[in-house]
């Protein structure tokens, strides 16, 4: 998990736009195959992450084509998810979901997260 | 410590003796004692040999002493706390002084409802308070299930004083059972992972095998050992007659690096301009933390704590334990104190069809290791890792050796090197703040969820105790409380379970928490649900003993680590892993532990599912363990 933590920390900075490249998504359905498919597991089911298993996905601008590229060969730990097992929609789906992901409260706000 | 009393041994020649003596008394050889019935009787009601064998007075069915009395001497002069067993008719003349005649005091006899837990106590007691305490099981089916937890302890470097119960001479069992609990080598089965073990078959044997016991598994690298106490050795009858001696226990001092290994070292971190210290099980006691911040101040060098015990403070400035990996990369000397895996911390391994690994570490980085590991390997079990290419190895224990490698490091500080000390000082003081800032934006992130995120329940566990006198002993939830938490005392965290045998973490929280009860200290832990689930018994042993300890669930519904390893599979195989869950899972129907705990005396609430109830209800259950209780809030949790 730490190779993949490394590399989508390296592309982390701030939310990408959709770019022409982007399928249209279904968020509701991507977030059903999110669960479906184990996704939370390693990331949590907000997109959290967990440095013990996966990095954060919720407000990681990874674009379209390196998101599909990386599932369907992880460079890291992440098993691989080829077509067989998520079609392109399906990784469509998934993307479109992320990207509506809330963003977290600040920081500032919990008081919990002051002590 | 040492102490002689007057007894004599030999139940069987002692009762051979009354029994031929009555023999003697009573018939002459070859006739019956009593002349035959001259009249036709009918079936009797009792065993004719009642009637004709030794008188009720002159048979001795009694001893005011017996071998286990003089074991109990010994086990005393151990000054072991506690025995925690459940249990066990080979054992039962021991069981029997440790209660009566030993007043059931130091050691005290701790109920258990598994072997397994049992042992797991043990071991976390150990952690806390550095010494061992006592652990009694049947020879056989007792032993067989304590394995999994001594083995552990092994992996572990605990010390632990086991004390299995057998029955060796054949002639003397019982029929039935006491054949199916025999063995010729009760040892046997643990061999591989304890120590040292002994059958003695005397109890002058006993007592000079327990003083060894001791001693071995107080010197590093520590370790359980394991004693045979055979049956007949316990149960005989003792007089005043003969001497029996305890024997004096030696402690052997820690062996420590050899000088010019130590010179060589200090010359290497000196001179480095990134070097890099981590510390696995380097702190046996609180001086070996104290030793590791002089160290780390000295040098200015940073500290990646991989948390077999507590071996550096979590808000120290120079622990930057969340930024291992890049500082591994670009580090010129790395001192490694106690690691249980020197390669895997200097190599990056990819699980995938093919498996490969590459060397992180930058071309010509110097590996310094101390272990007292390297002292002491098995061949059967493989928990020695993979082997790594060190550049100055130590056989030594590191806490024993880092005195000697302080003043040898001070020695060579010119003005020039304190001074790049001190700049590299403030720069990582500063990578120490960004972290802790970065850990608190990353625990935000899914703070209002249900299922409870990991981090949640970890900053609301936080704010009820952080004004007390606390002890964590278990593992933390993804390590989100070494992120959020101060720890700067050493029985604030314990480790791990040494061997990943799953079913450490319940008992081991309430051996901790027994260590911690007599400092008045608050015992708490993060208590995963299928580990639970192994042996829930021991939440009643906390009950009945009154042990208090305050354990929040980290209730995820599954064995999360084996889901991932079916999704691993899964996917490689082309198959999905829309069913991972089969297997894996703790689903349909979800348990529920605070009825679980609840039954079992605890204080419990649950289960809670929206974090916005989680801190009243933990606020309850900490008022309840300071009234003595143990307190149990279960948490539906999101998976890491």
């Amino acid at each position: 998990m730490k190779g993949l933590f490394l590399i989508l920390a390296m592309l982390a900075g701030s939310q990408n736009p959709p770019s022409a490249n982007t399928p249209r998504g279904d968020p509701q359905n991507g977030k059903m195959l999110f669960m479906k498919y184990g996704c939370f597991e390693c990331h949590g089911r907000e997109g959290q992450g967990s440095n013990a298993t996966g990095p954060r996905l919720n407000q990681n601008p990874i674009t379209y084509p390196r998101f599909v590229a990386y599932i369907r060969k992880p460079s890291g730990e992440m098993p691989p998810y080829t077509a067989k097992v998520v079609t392109d929609q399906q990784a469509a789906d998934l993307y479109a979901f992320l990207q509506s992901l809330p963003k977290p409260p600040a920081v500032d706000s919990i008081p919990l997260l002051k002590q | 410590m040492a102490k002689s009393r007057r007894f004599s041994a030999g139940r069987r020649k002692f009762l051979k003796g009354a029994a031929v003596a009555g023999a003697a008394t009573l018939a002459t050889p070859g006739k019956p004692a009593v002349a035959a019935p001259t009249r036709r009787v009918t079936t009797p009601l009792q065993d004719p040999r009642a009637e004709t064998g030794t008188p009720p007075e002159v048979e001795v069915l009694t001893a005011d002493h017996c071998g286990s009395d003089f074991m109990v001497d010994v086990i005393k002069s151990l000054d072991i706390e506690y025995f925690c067993a459940n249990p066990g008719s080979s054992f039962r003349a021991l069981h029997e002084s440790i209660v009566n005649y030993g007043g059931n005091q130091k050691p005290e006899f701790i109920t258990c409802c598994h072997e397994e837990s049992s042992v797991a106590m043990a071991h976390a007691y150990s952690k806390i308070e550095g010494k061992p305490i006592g652990v009694m099981a049947h020879g056989t089916v007792g032993l067989q299930h304590a394995a999994m937890a001594i083995y552990n302890a092994y992996c572990d470097r605990v010390p632990m004083f086991i004390v299995v119960g057998n029955s060796l001479d054949a002639t003397q069992r019982r029929p039935g059972v006491e054949w199916e609990h025999s063995v010729q080598d009760a040892a046997s089965m643990v061999r591989d992972f304890v120590k040292w073990d002994d059958t003695p078959i005397s109890l002058g044997h006993f007592a000079e095998s327990a003083a060894r016991a001791y001693k071995i598994a107080m010197t590093p690298p520590m370790e359980p050992v394991l004693l045979v106490a055979d049956s007949d050795l316990q149960e005989r009858p003792l007089s005043e007659k003969e001497k029996l001696r305890v024997q004096k226990v030696t402690r052997t001092s820690p062996p420590q690096g050899d000088s010019g290994a130590v010179a060589e070292a200090a010359k290497l971190l000196v001179a480095a301009q990134n070097p890099v210290i981590i510390a696995d099980r380097a702190a046996r006691t609180p001086a070996g933390m104290k030793y590791l911040i002089e160290l780390a101040e000295t040098l200015q060098a940073p500290v990646l704590d991989q948390g077999g015990r507590m071996n550096f403070p979590s808000r120290h400035r120079l622990n930057l334990s969340g930024r291992g990996r890049p500082l591994i990369a670009e580090a010129d000397v790395i001192l490694g104190l106690e690691l249980t895996d020197f390669w895997g911390t200097v190599n990056a391994y990819r699980d995938q069809l093919e498996r490969t690994s590459r060397r992180i570490t930058k071309p010509g980085t110097k590996l310094i290791s101390i272990t007292a590991g390297d002292l002491y390997i098995k061949a059967n079990y493989q928990d020695f890792e993979r082997y790594p290419e060190i550049d100055l190895a130590m056989a030594a224990d590191a806490e024993a050796t880092l005195p000697a490698l302080i003043e040898a490091v001070k020695k060579l500080i010119t003005p020039d090197r304190k001074s790049a000390f001190q700049a590299r000082g403030a720069k990582l003081a500063a990578a120490h703040e960004a972290a802790v800032e970065q850990a608190r934006k990353e625990a935000a992130y899914g703070w209002d969820a249900s299922p409870i995120s990991t981090a949640r329940m970890s900053a609301e566990l936080w704010a009820q105790i952080k004004n007390e006198d606390w002890s964590l002993v278990s593992n933390g939830a993804s390590g989100w409380p070494q992120r959020l938490w101060n720890f700067d005392k050493y029985y604030q965290q314990i480790g791990g379970s040494g061997g990943a045998g799953v079913g450490y973490g319940a008992p081991a929280s309430v051996g901790g928490a027994l260590a911690n009860r007599k400092y008045g200290r608050l015992s708490v832990s993060i208590q995963n649900d299928g580990d639970l689930m192994y042996a829930p018994g021991v939440l009643w042993t906390a009950a009945h003993h009154r042990i208090p300890l305050l354990s929040v669930m980290h209730n995820n519904r599954a064995y999360h680590q084996e889901v991932m390893h079916l999704q691993r599979m899964g996917n490689r195989h082309n198959r999905g892993i829309d069913r991972a869950y089969i297997g894996t899972t703790i689903e349909d129907p979800n348990i529920d532990y605070a009825k679980l705990a609840q039954s079992m005396g605890w204080f419990a609430e649950g289960p809670i599912t929206d974090p916005k109830d989680l801190g009243p209800a933990i606020k309850r259950a900490l008022a309840a363990v300071k009234h003595g209780e143990p307190a149990l809030v279960d948490v539906v949790s999101q998976p890491r």
